[in-house]
């Protein structure tokens, strides 16, 4: 039995490997995410455009643009003269945030009153704008506060902020460990779906099920493989995402390992049930993008699964990726072992018995 | 005679392939006949169909297809020719008459030209009952009327059909036949690409091809004149025909030969040397005499001659023991039944296989041949009735019948990608072969097969011939009790499937029991007997002897399987033409 098996799975490395284009299915989008989604797909605001209108003119005016102008988020400032200019900046899209300030700003200031400042906000690109709104925010804030200590006035209090787990927001803390589990997805789908169904289009797959193999030892062939895939993906981008992108691991490795494990079989299981039900690669093709859109959209990658209404929430329970991200996230940034991983580790269990048993009996009952 | 299809010394390569697809070819194509391009798969035909229509531009030498250069005026060549390739573009999923509509717009074809073609091309293909049927639940032989349907649409001057009578039954075929026949008579130049052989020599002029080389240009009746004399039958055989076959094969004076039924067809070296039926041991009753000679045999003779009586393969293999019970029914179909839905695609079909006799399952496109054959194997769950291998119920312990039995299907189902040494390799694991057994029956193989040379080489890029040798191994890796055969030599060269059958031959002797589908009449008479499904049901059972003469009327046999064949079906109540093919 064990003998069969391996011969199995050396077949089917073989197919995988051998083949360039399967190969360089399972390799490329491995390096072109690691290398583009890092620095493409970036959180921060930092190539912003900010507009300045300065109606007053004054000292206190000018060093507030300053200080804006200075700003790492912006690097290119436009300093408009009219009401027009600014708005048609922010029409044209050259700028994100406009701040206006008004004619009275340095004599209202002066006199001790407070002095309101205009900011128009792109509302297309509500994201960034918000994030850059928050930088000119603060900004403000900090003058304001200077301006309140050096009169010898107490500056009231205010929040400080501390990030847990990523005191710097890096957002590629954030990014890779999620990133381990999308591109996993893509190889454990595509090594159990895709192959099964190139396998009835040749013919092989009858030739499978002539031989003595049963139902159970031709998937089992088919999960091994899969599962040691998308294993070498996964390792290859959080080896990455440690050493290239230093993004620290401060939880267990082998809770790592068992954990990818789970989530590799997890998808071989949904992999198998879209093969059962396709008899083309066409068709399986279109059967992992209509798992794998929601389920990455689903998984709290994209939006945190807590603001999804409860339907979206309770799919997004069955969705491994949901439970896989929260994993990594938690093993790399947040000390996780198995203990605390469990929580996330058992529906990834439920959702694999569940697709792997459906598959086996769709295989089943096309037999007998 | 006019000349539509002018080729002078054309020659094609494909870019990474070190044989050229076709070597210094020169032909024509005549008007007002059907011109057979001949040949095996891979022979070159579709390529030099393709050049013809401009599809391809030839690495050398020139074309012209009515007078016109195919490449340079692509555009007015293409308004005037009708090219109908091997898998023509119907959409499965629009009905015959919107696929015909297709067709008329994108030829423009527009007011009273339309409905008049469209009821003159319904009438002609007998296709106005299923007008509304999706093309998709058509036969494999009305889909082919369908694709001539809509290549005819623009009222062409010039007919390509590249294979049209693949995985088309007798019946369709001589359908398909009477149809192009009756566009030739009407001044239609006509290419008709295949690899039947049998229906080449009904073509006026043939231009015969293998490995990109024109072997013949002209009548196959002036081809086959030359062998005139050299095809002799043996018949009143006592004795097992195969092992007399064997002994044939290997007399000096032999070339070719074949079994038909329970007689041999011999080709002779020399019309003057006879064999001596005395010292072939045929038997005291055993006659000759001479058989008209086929373009086959013509074929056979350019290439060589055949392969010799004695198969290596089964020398080395292990006679198959059976207990004695078990040897009247190796295979058994009892009551077999499939539904699909209302549709019942086999319909109470039983039959039984004792060992060492070669069975052979022949019928009609979607007669339910397949869906027996696939039931019986394994592949498909019957809906009531039972098969068993061995004694075995395939539903119930299926991995032990499984461990003896091997199947080689029409596509040669290998692992492309993988190498000749890795596919056997990967077969030997699967029936549980491993260690040192497994390394000596690899080797054993390579050797049988003459492999070796391509051990290291991915099984596409193997040449048809060796792609068929390589399946036949992966199927036989495990010395299997019972083979099954689903139509295992389409499209190879006749010497091939010679050589082919001489191993099958040789396997049957060692006691092995062998189930095959075919559509090849000439394979039909290697079967010791022939089961014929037709609508579903069972239709006739029988030696390919006693077929011919229930076949016949008025106390004559029928001269040929294939005759016989179509007279069973047609007294069965004819094809079911609305059958889908499964």
């Amino acid at each position: 039995m064990l003998a069969r098996l391996l011969t199995l799975i050396r077949k089917e490395l073989l197919l995988a490997l051998r083949d360039p284009q399967s190969r360089r299915l399972l390799i490329l989008p491995v390096l072109l995410q690691l290398l583009l989604f890092p620095f493409a797909a970036t959180l921060e605001v930092r190539n912003a455009t900010l507009a300045i209108l300065d109606n007053d003119r004054g000292a206190e005016a000018q060093e507030l643009v300053k200080r804006l102008a200075a700003a790492r988020a912006f690097p290119t400032v436009h300093l408009v003269t009219d009401q027009a200019a600014l708005t048609r900046t922010i029409d044209e899209q050259q700028s994100l945030v406009g701040v206006e300030f008004p004619a009275d700003f340095s004599r209202r200031l002066a006199q001790g009153e407070s002095a309101p400042l205009l900011a128009i906000v792109d509302g297309r690109r509500s994201n960034s704008a918000q994030i850059a709104l928050g930088y000119v925010q603060s900004i403000v804030q900090d003058y304001a506060d200077e301006r309140t200590r050096a009169a010898g006035g107490e500056v009231p209090s205010r929040i400080v902020l501390r990030n847990r787990y990523n005191p710097n927001l890096e957002y590629r803390w954030f990014l890779l460990p999620s990133l381990v589990a999308i591109i996993t997805t893509i190889g454990s789908l595509v090594v159990t779906a895709l192959s099964i169904a190139r396998e009835r289009e040749q013919g092989t797959f009858e030739q499978l099920l002539v031989s003595p193999l049963t139902p159970a030892l031709i998937m089992l062939g088919k999960t091994v493989p899969a599962l040691l895939i998308a294993f070498g993906q996964a390792l290859v981008i959080a080896l990455a995402a440690i050493f290239v992108y230093r993004v620290p691991f401060t939880g267990s490795l082998p809770a790592l390992g068992v954990c990818m494990i789970l989530y590799a079989l997890s998808l071989a299981g949904f992999g198998l049930f879209i093969s059962s039900i396709c008899s083309t690669q066409q068709q399986a093709f279109l059967g992992v993008f209509t798992f794998m859109v929601p389920a990455i959209m689903l998984s709290g990658f994209v939006a945190p699964v807590e603001n999804m209404p409860a339907f979206f929430r309770g799919i997004a329970w069955v969705d491994p990726l949901s439970h896989f991200i929260v994993i990594l996230k938690g093993v790399f940034l947040k000390s996780y072992g198995l203990a605390l991983a469990w929580p996330n580790m058992w529906p990834l269990l439920l959702t694999t018995g569940l697709t792997v048993s459906l598959a086996y009996w769709m295989f089943r009952r096309q037999l007998a | 005679m006019s000349v539509a299809v002018e080729l002078t010394r054309v020659t094609h390569r494909f870019p990474g392939v070190e044989a050229p697809a076709l070597d210094d070819v020169s032909a024509s194509v005549p008007a007002g006949v059907i011109t057979g391009l001949v040949g095996p798969d891979g022979a070159g035909k579709t390529t030099l169909m393709r050049l013809m229509a401009g599809l391809l531009k030839a690495s050398a030498g020139t074309i012209r297809s009515l007078g016109l250069d195919p490449i340079g005026e692509g555009a007015q060549l293409r308004a005037r020719l009708g090219y109908m390739p091997q898998k023509f573009g119907l959409y499965e999923d629009l009905t015959v008459g919107e696929n015909l509509e297709l067709y008329a717009d994108l030829r423009d074809i527009t007011g009273e030209a339309r409905s008049a073609s469209f009821a003159r091309l319904l009438a002609f293909t007998k296709l106005r009952p299923f007008t509304s049927r999706p093309a998709g639940k058509l036969s494999g032989g009305m889909k082919q009327k369908l694709g001539l349907a809509c290549v005819l649409l623009g009222n062409p001057e010039l007919l390509l059909l590249d294979e049209p009578s693949v995985g088309v039954d007798p019946i369709s075929r001589r359908e398909l036949w009477r149809m192009v026949n009756e566009l030739a008579a009407g001044g239609m130049p006509v290419v008709w690409s295949t690899s039947y052989l049998d229906e080449a020599e009904r073509c006026p002029h043939i231009l015969l091809m293998s490995g990109g080389k024109l072997l013949y240009a002209g009548a196959p009746q002036e081809l086959t004149g030359r062998m005139s004399g050299r095809s002799v039958q043996i018949g009143s055989i006592s004795g097992n025909r195969r092992t007399l076959l064997q002994r044939a094969l290997n007399a000096a004076e032999v070339m070719d030969g074949v079994i038909q039924g329970s007689r041999i067809r011999l080709v002779l070296r020399d019309a003057a040397w006879a064999p001596d039926l005395a010292a072939l041991d045929a038997g005291p009753e055993a006659w000759l005499r001479p058989a008209e000679p086929r373009l086959e045999d013509a074929f056979i003779d350019i290439l060589g001659g055949g392969p010799g009586g004695e198969s290596e393969l089964a020398r080395l293999m292990t006679p198959v023991v059976l207990p004695e019970a078990r040897r009247a029914a190796v295979i058994e179909a009892v009551n077999l039944t499939k539904r699909f839905g209302d549709f019942v695609a086999a319909a109470g079909v039983g039959f039984r296989v004792p060992q060492g006799e070669i069975f052979g399952l022949l019928g009609p496109n979607g007669a339910g041949k397949s869906t027996t054959f696939r039931m019986v194997c394994g592949l498909l769950p019957p809906s009531g009735g039972h098969a068993s291998v061995l004694g075995i119920d395939l539903r119930t312990h299926a991995a032990a019948a499984r461990q003896r039995l091997g199947y080689m299907a029409q596509k040669f189902s290998l692992y492309g990608n993988l190498t000749v040494e890795q596919n056997l390799r990967f077969f030997a694991g699967a029936y549980g072969l491993s260690g040192a057994r497994q390394a000596a029956k690899i080797a054993e193989m390579l050797e049988t097969f003459a492999l070796t040379p391509h051990r290291a080489a991915p099984a596409d890029e193997l040449a048809l011939g060796f792609k068929q040798r390589l399946a036949l191994a992966c199927a036989l890796m495990h010395d299997p009790a019972v083979l099954f055969l689903d139509e295992p030599t389409s499209g190879v060269d006749p010497v091939t499937r010679r050589e082919f059958w001489t191993h099958i031959n040789g396997l049957v002797q060692k006691g092995v029991t062998v189930m095959v589908t075919t559509h090849f009449m000439d394979e039909a008479e290697y079967c010791d007997r022939i089961g014929l499904v037709n609508r579903g049901r069972l239709i006739a059972t029988g030696t390919p002897d006693e077929l011919k003469q229930a076949a016949g009327r008025d106390g004559h046999e029928a001269a040929t399987m294939e005759e016989a064949f179509i007279a069973l079906i047609e007294r069965s109540g004819g094809e079911d033409e609305g059958r889908a093919v499964a």
